[in-house]
């Protein structure tokens, strides 16, 4: 099958084919990390800039090693060392970069959008590592991968998505490919967290995590963002746990197997408490290491899928 | 196909090749001691283990099997039309393994090149031998097989194709005109 995408921006703008197709090479790569030699030498002689605006240790390493073990060269630009803080425009940043003929930004910014901005403006591909509270492809195609893993499957399972819907880009994008690939999500948070209107998009809504989480197949907890939030949206954390926290007790009420998942990092005691996400029902991990292989097909398939047209 | 078709090996010809190559395969390697068979996807995976099987019915013991997907180390990457990336699946070591590729056509010797550049990435075979199905020329790397089934003179504007049942098993061979 071909692939005709050059930049990754979002889930919006994949089809079902496309999930499918991405996931389907993510599997193949899977058995890469599992070597003892784990490079080939796929995408030989490629650059590929990490350019991050935001703090991140998963998603960074995770695209840093994936283009490592493709034998491509990965170069990491963080905002807080580069010649942002000089008061550099993100098009004078990138245009720079661009010029040292890379054939790969992946890019982070706190901005919604940024990466459709810059893809409008620059030759080379663009990979959205997560653009504000708007999207973050990789880590919706990483969950989808881990959960076709478990479950075999993605259509006809209810998935709950719990916790601060209105700024996670995690959410929107697993809204977008989970309901696209048939699944029904299930969305809740307080009152303060979940964007009117969001049920357009295809969600179920709930006030009541309780409600949500009734018979899921798959339960992923969104971290409680307190960089992006004021105070004015939760009025305690302990509060906040105990209305949306999962716990071993409400997560009861999910299917028996179902699974627990959570982007990271995972605030402790909050969202997520200790027992549920180092117990046996968590695939926190599996969606790490997923995470390389997804981010592997990706840049592999920007890379061909561009030239073959 | 309604294009002109020649066929080069019906399948009791195949059958019959694949027969005297697992002969050809025991008395180079004098037995089945450190053998194992590689087949590359698509077509050679099958074939890989049609060879297996007949081993296992002269020696009485089947010889481990894997599959190999080399698309990862092919050196047209960008200039494709298909990027499906397929899996590689060899469940045992390959070092110090006298390692039997089997693929269906031998033409450029670009997929064996990528195939023996994999290999080497997951282990350190003794030996690597190469057996196909059809041999068609036009070598473009210093790669020549070990055990072939049929020689075919062709020109660069043919195609072999060769065609597989449900079961796997190949039907025909053929010779197409582009």
């Amino acid at each position: 099958m071909n692939f005709r995408h050059k930049h990754i921006l979002g889930i919006e703008q994949l089809s079902a084919d496309d999930i499918r197709f991405i996931l389907d090479t993510a599997d193949s790569f899977k058995e890469i990390n599992s070597r003892d030699i784990k490079k080939v030498p796929t995408l030989r002689g490629k650059t590929i800039v990490n350019l991050f605006f935001e703090a991140s240790t998963r998603t960074r390493t995770s695209f840093e090693i994936a283009g490592k073990r493709l034998s491509a060269d990965t170069i990491n630009i963080t905002a807080s060392s580069s010649s942002v803080v000089k008061g550099e425009t993100l098009e004078d940043t990138a245009k720079n970069i661009e010029a040292m003929k890379p054939d790969i930004i992946v890019m982070r910014h706190a901005a919604s959008g940024a990466c459709h901005y810059l893809a409008e403006r620059v030759d080379c591909s663009i990979i959205n590592a997560g653009d504000g509270a708007h999207e973050h492809p990789s880590q919706a195609l990483l969950d989808m991968l881990t959960i076709r893993q478990h479950k075999g499957r993605l259509e006809g399972l209810k998935v709950a998505i719990v916790g601060d819907i209105t700024h996670s880009r995690v959410a929107r994008s697993n809204l977008y490919g989970l309901t696209r690939m048939g699944a029904e999500v299930r969305l809740a948070g307080p009152g303060t967290m979940v964007p009117p209107g969001i049920e357009r998009m295809g969600a179920k809504v709930f006030n009541d995590m309780r409600e949500a989480i009734a018979g899921a197949d798959v339960v992923m907890m969104l971290r409680i963002q307190l960089e992006r939030q004021g105070k004015t949206l939760l009025p305690t954390l302990r509060e906040y746990a105990k209305f949306y926290g999962l716990n071993t007790e409400n997560l009861k009420l999910a299917a028996p197997d179902a699974l627990v998942m959570h982007p990271g990092p995972v605030n402790r005691g909050v969202e997520l408490s200790s027992y549920v996400a180092d117990g046996a029902q968590s695939v926190i991990l599996d969606q790490v290491e997923n995470g390389v292989a997804v981010r592997m097909a990706l840049l592999y398939l920007v890379l061909g899928g561009e030239q073959a047209q | 196909m309604a294009k002109a078709a020649t066929i080069i090996l019906d399948q009791a010809g195949v059958n019959r090749a694949l027969t005297r190559i697992a002969h050809e395969i025991l008395e180079r390697n004098k037995g089945i001691g450190d053998v194992v068979l590689i087949g590359i996807r698509t077509g050679g995976d099958h074939l890989a283990a049609m060879l297996q099987e007949r081993i296992a019915q002269i020696e009485g013991e089947k010889i481990p099997l894997g599959i190999l997907d080399i698309t990862m180390y092919r050196d047209d990457i960008g200039s494709r039309f298909d990027l499906t990336i397929g899996k590689t699946d060899i469940p045992f070591p390959l070092d110090g393994k006298n390692v039997v590729l089997v693929d269906d056509v031998l033409y450029t010797g670009r997929t064996i090149r990528a195939a023996m550049d994999s290999l080497m990435d997951l282990g350190r075979p003794k030996s690597i031998q190469l057996a196909v199905l059809v041999d068609r020329g036009h070598r473009e790397l210093p790669i020549r097989p070990d055990f072939v089934g049929r020689n075919v003179p062709t020109s660069r504007d043919e195609l072999i194709e060769t065609e597989f049942n449900d079961k796997n098993q190949p039907v025909e061979v053929r010779l197409v005109k582009k």
